[in-house]
């Protein structure tokens, strides 16, 4: 068959048939994927969940609120992990605007009385061997067991109490920055919390 | 065409990467590990014999002046199919909660709309050659570029972190030889897990292809 002559109608018909095809097809995959991309995205958030908070049997994931961060407009969600309906610990979903890559966030996990119990990194676009030694040991293991009432949530170079990632000062800085706005909204939350009751 | 000599022309003589230098934006923004190079390859392998086969079936209904948009819409196509892909099934993070492999190519998957090595073996192969060996060639010069991909992730993995495919080289010698062992390694040359490592190795890698090439040749 000779090839198709580039007159109006051929190329809209072609250009029509293609893109509709196209949008179709990929209608269709996205149908198939849809379940299988929450389930992931759930999937992810329980088990940063289970990391950062102690042992809990319910559902962190269904039992969260949001509460108006320090900067306005934006949002903090807090998950609450609960054992036999005794609240065992908070992981706050915090950020920081100003890491190097833009947008940090963080999973913080408190315990009831501001204590971090542990900290998963959910969203980064930070260096790939700087900045992403954030979750490793060394720069990481320094927050569990502190509580940001006593311990100064700063680089040592801000005249803080934390050592910062080699060659990532910026990273570092961003980091506590998020801890300490989910400990101040945690702080905040638990404040309102015991003036309703009372 | 012979059609294995088509297929193996993608790993040295035709390389994509080594030869042509083309799809650099992936070559040095996803080769920072070894397994990120080799998904970054993988996701370009599919999206390009998939093109392939679907442009060399459909070149001659297609009118010549509207070819390049068509092509596009189909590459753009494949590329969301593999995006959601991806998204769906490579997001679960590692035991230690690192991050998925879609978390680490996450960026660059739609940009493989606009890697010039897939709109090039459409325009240059696949619209003027048999179904069968536009499959061959998408599926060699796909892997091509994911054995060069791989290969400079990996080198940059050795150089930058000190480990292969996340296996710490260091500690992992040091625990074979003394499962007690408590050594933990430092850093590697930092350099190389950023840009200007990407270059340099990239650079060295080919002037080595090359060496090899001349020497095939003779």
């Amino acid at each position: 068959m000779a090839k198709k002559e580039s007159t109006f109608n051929n190329m809209l018909i072609t250009l029509l048939v293609v893109t509709l095809t196209a949008s179709g097809s990929l209608g269709f995959v996205y149908q198939l994927t849809k379940d299988a991309i929450a389930q992931a995205e759930a999937n992810k958030k329980n088990l940063a969940i289970k990391r950062v908070v102690p042992e809990f049997n319910n559902k962190p994931s269904e039992e969260f609120f949001k509460l108006p961060s320090e900067t306005p407009g934006d949002t903090i969600c807090f998950y609450v992990a609960k054992l036999d309906s005794d609240t065992v610990g908070y992981a706050v979903e915090t950020y920081s605007k100003n890491a190097f890559g833009g947008l940090l966030k963080l999973l913080v996990g408190f315990l009831p009385d501001g204590t971090i119990n542990n900290i998963a990194v959910l969203e980064h676009k930070e260096t790939p061997g700087l900045g992403t030694k954030m979750t490793e040991e060394k720069f990481s293991s320094q927050f569990p067991g502190k509580n940001p009432a006593k311990f100064i949530l700063k680089v040592r170079k801000d005249d803080g109490e934390v050592d910062a990632i080699t060659a990532s000062t910026i990273t570092s800085r961003a980091y506590c920055d998020a801890v300490q706005r989910g400990y101040n909204s945690l702080k905040q939350h638990q404040n309102t919390e015991k003036g309703g009751e009372q | 065409m012979n059609q294995w000599n088509n297929f193996l022309k993608g790993f040295i003589k035709e390389n994509p990467v080594f030869v042509f230098v083309l799809g650099m934006c992936p070559t040095l923004g996803t080769t920072g590990s070894a397994i990120n190079g080799l998904g970054m390859g993988l996701a370009t392998t599919f999206v390009l014999v998939l093109s392939n086969v679907f442009i060399s079936l459909l070149a001659k209904y297609i009118p010549d002046k509207v070819r390049i948009p068509s092509y596009i819409v189909i590459i753009a196509s494949f590329v969301t199919i593999v995006d959601l892909l991806m998204k769906a099934y490579t997001n679960t993070p590692g035991p230690n909660g690192e991050p998925s492999l879609y978390d680490n190519l996450g960026l660059f998957i739609p940009l493989i709309v606009v890697n010039c090595i897939v709109l090039g073996r459409a325009e240059a192969f696949a619209s003027k050659n048999s179904v069968t060996s536009s499959l061959v060639d998408g599926l060699g010069i796909g892997l091509g570029f994911a054995f060069a991909l791989t290969l400079l992730g990996a080198i940059r993995e050795i150089l930058g972190s000190m480990s292969v495919f996340g296996w710490k080289i260091a500690e992992g010698f040091a625990q074979l030889f003394n499962p007690a062992t408590e050594y933990k390694q430092g850093d590697g040359m930092i350099a190389f897990v950023l840009a200007p490592g990407a270059f340099l190795a990239l650079g060295y890698l080919i002037a080595f292809m090359n060496i090899i090439k001349k020497r095939y040749a003779k």
